[in-house]
């Protein structure tokens, strides 16, 4: 495993903590919604979004951009924050989720917010929409990549099976899945509801490469996605071992929290805890800007190893000045 | 019937426990549910009955087949899960495997139309009607109250046959009392009136007594139909409301295409030609909100239904001067 710089975890943490919090008060304030399994993710939807996907939140449909596509799409409000702080909407809006009218719907609707992928909220459905993207990025020999997070109850539905054999058939090595292996669905433990276990086991019966993690580990997933990224011909999967409900004591493993919002008593008690686990970072563009680099040997810039490829890459002329923008303002 | 009442109950909570009662009539009912048992209700029968319940996770394809199964070895499967994944996620497995043989399987479906709220779009079924309709075989309910909700599941649970039920998520007033008789197929005329009639089902049942109620402060006396049973259509009844009344309206949670609004467009195109004005979702998904601020928003409530009838009223009156 390679060494990943502690100031790059201590930032990433703080991020963390920061869509946490972001996704209790925009729970609180619509009164519904779903702080498990928004909460569980948080790492890797911090991770990809603030070291691994290359984006251009001012240019959303940028043609090389990398894709994440939220197949839970309960989760809605970790993406919407994660957007928001990576510049996409005005975080302003995040409270207006689930309102009449908000363009935040309780599930993404790529039509209303820019930077989300794919309309999900059917489970079960992202991983074939992933798998469209990828291998049109190999027909335009475009080198994006397409990262899907999928829940662990979700996996019980027949299409992500569908779409697991046929990304190896068609050897998308360019799409990762995430499983966020949390344990529990609504009416109870994945184990006693339906089993989709072994879960590792089957993947790599159908062709993926696996990797299983801790998903609350920044070390961790940083290297799944470098290892993710190493250029193989089959596709991938970070199987990350999770909490429901992480970050928040009295959420955390408790299946009644899958759908139900805090009060504002409970959200400012979950707030305390977060806020007492400092240092918060709420705003602005990612400081320790771990993805990029200046060119030592050239005017240009680099896309650094960790998280996202094997190996530096020499950016374009117009990709190094993004680069330089995002990460010297 | 009583719409001053304030008592409200969710009818899917009416469902659980009306499944419970008929699973101690009937030992051959099995339930079967898809991850949302809390949700739907058949949770209550599940702690009653744990050996006959099987929770199918989140796969309502597989959902649909083993509940045929079930009914080829003799069994009475009640399938539930929210309507979107009853109808559209496993709409081949129900078509192929369920209605075209006929079996005996009942598809209860809970958290139907808008009034789902918050969870948005991609969890309200506003076209669940007119695709169970299309299917040969099926039957169609969707009950208006909880009272009705009882008896439309026991009277399913006799039909021989695939049926298609749909309820609803939130609270919503108890119409009738105790001494409701409820008949498969059969519109229920609650009230009578010559100026115009209301073709209401499901929750706008509540509301197009409201409406009919305003519209008798003002003079106007209008007749309303509970549709209960979609499918078979109670031809006779609309027809003869169609004579008596020469103005009909309806009021549905669910897209003017291929729902009651269109089922009753059909039968008064073949039989007896009258205005129309359907109330319903116009070619729209639905969309995030509380469930109160989306009736409003998409345009179902008494109030609407007050203005079709005036609209229809004005329509009629404008075909009869017409030179035909
Ligand atoms: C096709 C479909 N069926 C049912 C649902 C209702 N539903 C929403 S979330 C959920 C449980 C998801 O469990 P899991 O995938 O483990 O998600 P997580 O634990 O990460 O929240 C269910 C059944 C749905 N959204 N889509
Ligand atoms: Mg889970």
């Amino acid at each position: 495993m390679a060494e990943v710089p502690a100031e790059l975890v201590q930032e990433l943490e703080a991020r963390a903590r920061s869509l946490r919090a972001d996704v209790i008060r925009m729970l609180a304030e619509a009164g519904s919604g779903h702080p498990g399994g928004s909460l569980s993710a948080v790492e890797i939807v911090t991770a990809l979004y603030f070291h691994v996907l290359r984006l251009r939140p001012q240019q959303p449909a940028w043609p090389d951009r990398d894709r994440f596509i939220l197949s839970k799409g309960h989760a809605a409000p970790l993406l919407y924050a994660a957007l928001a702080a990576r510049g996409f909407f005005p975080a302003g809006e995040l409270l207006t989720l689930r309102k009449l009218g908000s363009p935040l719907q309780g599930h993404p609707d790529l039509r209303k917010v820019p930077g989300v992928e794919a309309s999900t909220g059917s489970l079960g459905q992202g991983l074939s929409v992933g798998l469209g993207m990828a291998l049109a990025g190999k027909l335009d020999r475009r080198n994006y990549r397409v990262y899907v997070l999928l829940g662990d109850g979700e996996s019980q539905e027949g299409q992500v099976w569908e779409a697991a054999m046929a990304a190896a058939h068609y050897r998308a090595g360019n799409l990762t899945a995430i499983l966020d292996y949390n344990g529990l669905q609504i009416d109870g433990p994945v184990s006693e509801v339906l089993s989709p276990l072994p879960l590792a086991e089957k993947w790599q019966a159908f062709g993926w490469a696996v990797r299983e993690i801790d998903g609350h580990d920044f070390a961790a997933l940083i290297n799944a996605f470098s290892w993710a990224a190493e250029g193989r011909e089959c596709p991938s999967l970070i199987l990350a071992r999770t909490v429901k409900g992480k970050g928040v004591s009295f959420m955390e493993n408790q299946v009644d929290w899958h759908g139900a919002a805090p009060s504002k008593e409970q959200a400012a008690r979950a707030l305390a805890e977060l806020e007492a686990r400092s240092p918060f970072k709420t705003t602005g563009r990612p400081s320790v800007c771990p993805q990029f680099a200046p060119d030592t040997d050239g005017e240009g810039w680099i896309r650094r190893p960790l998280g996202g490829r094997r190996g530096e890459t020499l950016l374009s002329g117009a990709e190094s000045r993004a680069a330089e923008k995002a990460c010297r303002s | 019937m009583n719409t001053k009442q304030q008592e409200k109950v969710a009818t899917r909570n009416a469902y659980g426990r009306a499944l419970v009662e008929l699973g101690r009539r009937f030992p051959e009912i099995v339930v079967l549910d898809a991850d949302l048992s809390k949700s739907t209700k058949t949770h209550e029968f599940a702690r009653a009955f744990p050996d006959r319940f099987f929770n199918m996770g989140i796969a309502e394809q597989n959902l649909m087949g083993t509940a045929a199964g079930f009914a080829l070895a003799g069994k009475i499967p009640f399938a539930s899960t929210f309507a979107v994944f009853a109808t559209g996620r496993p709409f081949d497995q129900v078509r192929n495997t369920i209605a075209y043989p006929g079996l005996n399987v009942k598809i209860v479906a809970t958290h139907a139309g808008i009034t789902v709220g918050e969870d948005g779009a991609s969890h309200q079924a506003v076209e669940d009607i007119a695709l169970m309709r299309a299917l040969p075989n099926m039957t169609v309910i969707v009950p208006a109250d909880a009272t009705e909700t009882a008896r439309a599941v026991a009277a399913a649970a006799a039909h021989q046959g695939p049926v298609y039920m749909r309820l609803g998520r939130p609270a919503v007033p108890v119409l009738f009392g105790e001494d409701y008789e409820f008949r498969l197929g059969a519109a229920a005329v609650l009230r009578e009136g010559s100026d115009a009639a209301i073709c209401a089902t499901g929750v706008m049942v509540a509301e197009a007594l409201k409406a009919a109620e305003q519209l008798a402060a003002q003079g106007i006396e209008v007749a309303v139909a509970n549709i209960h049973t979609i499918k078979p259509l109670d031809v006779e009844t609309i027809v003869h409301l169609a004579r008596k009344t020469g103005a009909l309206v309806t009021a549905e949670e669910h897209t003017i295409y291929g729902g009651l609004g269109s089922a009753v467009a059909e039968v008064l195109g073949e039989h007896y030609p009258v205005p129309l004005v359907r109330v319903g979702i116009k070619d729209r998904f639905g969309e995030s909100g509380a469930p109160a601020q989306l009736m409003e928003a998409f345009g179902l409530t008494a109030s609407h239904i007050v203005r079709a009838v005036e609209v229809v009223r004005r329509r009629r009156a404008e075909w009869a001067g017409r030179c035909r």
